[in-house]
């Protein structure tokens, strides 16, 4: 895009600069859009799975609830509790909402069309995703308040627990994509499975990994069946419990355009991203990007699915899933990887 | 152009939070003001050119290393009142230790850049197309193979330290099996009974 300004006859630095925020914009914007018809898809397969009818009142289908929801969360007061810590209080969503933004930087939406095409886009990616849990501690600490303490601390010890075995899993995606480059990942997966298909993960030594990466990412999320920072049953509301009016909604927010992140990352890392599915040529005709899209689509229906039917962990087997089986089993998975490539790539 | 403004942006940021980690008087912004911190340090690594380094530092220190921190500041039920009342016992002391370190740095400074080192070999990265971690990689996995190794193994040894200190058993709790859970079945729980009228059923 850069060149494109140049061609204009704007100066090197400036049509970087235009071209970088016009990048974030074309990210951002369809980004916030979509969180706001995920919300609603969401509500309406969790519906249809309870045999509900779900949101079907605002706009034909129901399909402005989430528009109508957001502006009437705009209009409402914004309440601070009086023995809050006032400015974390109101940072710590902006954390949550700015952060789930931000790693969307380098995610590849088609062939080279990534924002930030950097050396280092996985170690960014779980760099950005780490800094998600200080929203949930601050705001648990700074509303002042039980319930939203505990939710704080169960979400950061579930968090970084999470983000352990996801490290390790995302180091076999590295080995066999020779890269950390997301474009290079997703380049790699061309043909991979018998040269026919475009995806890791049917490899059988990454296949069960992309399991694991599916459910950790549940975890990294917070969704059900692993909820428990928000467990309305026990928790009122988790975290969330003190906020109301914008700050609430951007947590809604931020905790979606989470949701979207992890599902684009499990299209991206194991299921070839913008490739498609078979190494075809007619299918290339179809753009990257549509490709990616149902990818993602795909997996948040997942998401969507497992929360609607699957009841939520205790705290004790969540860590016990975390740290006793994905962690023994993505270290050992390493082992035969590397194990695997220098016999055959390398060897 | 956008160098310069990224670095003194960087820069100012990182000593002007650092300050603050100071002079915050909830330790808690203290924290935050770390993390800051960090983050504008791992920006500065950027902008030389080690992205492979600034990722990490905000991978470790950042999101775990801190994270641990704000657990413990947290929990922690701090006494303003008591802490201001050591200051003046502990300032000569505390002002001892600050000259130290204070000196200790100039005098480093003043001999790394006065010294006979080579100065023409001393800020010369060599130029390659490889990307920033398989050059590490290279140089960690052959040249320093074993202090690399030894690494490790002083981390094995501090990780199962500190499991071994802090392990207890406590007696009483009742732990759950899952495998003896999964095994459990239908027929091992429940039976079938047709108790006649009036009487009852045997447990």
């Amino acid at each position: 895009m850069t060149e494109t300004f140049i061609s204009w006859g704007m100066d090197a630095d400036w049509a970087w600069g235009v071209a970088t925020i016009a990048g974030i914009l074309l990210i951002a914007l369809p980004l916030m859009l979509a969180v706001a018809m995920i919300i609603y898809a969401d509500r309406k397969i969790w519906a249809a799975i309870a045999l509900r009818r779900g949101p079907n009142v605002v706009g034909p289908f129901g399909l402005l609830q989430s528009f109508a929801d957001g502006l009437k969360v705009f209009l409402q007061e914004t309440i601070i509790p009086t023995s809050a810590n006032r400015g974390l209080f109101l940072i710590a969503p902006i954390i949550t909402f700015t952060v789930a933004l931000m790693a969307w930087a380098v995610i590849p939406f088609n062939s080279g069309a990534v924002l930030a095409d950097i050396n280092v886009g996985l170690l960014y990616i779980l760099a950005i995703s780490s800094l998600g849990v200080y929203g949930v501690i601050l705001s648990g600490w700074a509303s002042n308040s039980k319930y939203p303490f505990f939710s704080a601390l169960r979400a950061s010890a579930q968090m970084i627990s999470y983000e352990v075995s996801i490290g390790f899993i995302l180091i076999g995606v590295v080995l066999f994509a020779d890269s950390f480059n997301m474009n290079e990942i997703v380049k790699a997966q061309q043909g991979h499975g018998l040269g026919i298909v475009n995806a890791f993960g049917f490899n059988l030594l990454l296949f069960p990994l992309a399991v694991m990466f599916l459910i950790s990412s549940l975890a990294e999320t917070a969704r059900a069946p692993f909820d428990l920072t928000e467990a309305e049953s026990e928790l009122v509301a988790g975290y969330q419990t003190e906020y109301s009016s914008m700050s609430f909604a951007l947590f809604w927010l931020g905790e979606y355009a989470n949701v979207l992140l992890m599902c684009t990352l499990n299209a991206v890392l194991f299921w070839g991203g913008w490739l498609p599915p078979i190494d075809w040529a007619p299918l290339y005709a179809v753009p990257g990007i549509i490709w990616l899209f149902a990818k993602i689509l795909f997996f948040f229906f997942v998401f969507s699915w497992v929360k609607a039917t699957v009841p939520r962990y205790r705290y004790d087997q969540l860590m016990r899933l975390g740290w006793k089986v994905f962690l023994p089993i993505s270290l050992l998975w390493i082992f035969l990887i590397s194990g695997w490539l220098m016999l055959t790539r390398y060897g | 152009m956008i160098l310069i403004a990224a670095f003194y942006l960087f820069a100012t940021l990182v000593i002007a939070s650092a300050v603050m980690v100071i002079f915050a008087r909830n330790p808690v912004h203290s924290v935050m003001w770390l993390i800051l911190a960090f983050f504008n340090a791992a920006g500065l690594m950027l902008l030389v050119g080690a992205e492979f380094i600034a990722m990490l530092l905000v991978i470790v220190y950042v999101g775990a290393v801190a994270v641990l921190f704000l657990f413990v500041v947290m929990m922690l039920d701090i006494d303003f009142a008591e802490l201001r009342a050591g200051f003046v016992r502990y300032m000569p002391l505390g002002a001892l230790v600050a000259v130290i370190l204070a000196a200790e740095l100039i005098f480093a400074l003043g001999a790394w850049s006065a010294g006979k080192i080579d100065l023409a070999a001393r800020a010369a990265p060599v130029v390659t197309d490889k990307s920033n971690i398989q050059q590490i990689g290279e140089l960690l996995y052959t040249r320093y193979i074993f202090l690399f190794e030894a690494a490790g193994i002083v981390l094995l040894v501090a990780m199962i330290g500190a499991i071994v200190l802090t392990h207890r058993q406590r007696g009483g709790v009742r732990i759950q099996n899952i495998s003896e859970q999964n095994k459990r079945r239908p027929e091992d729980a429940t039976r079938m009974v047709d108790p006649g009228v009036g009487q009852g059923v045997e447990l």
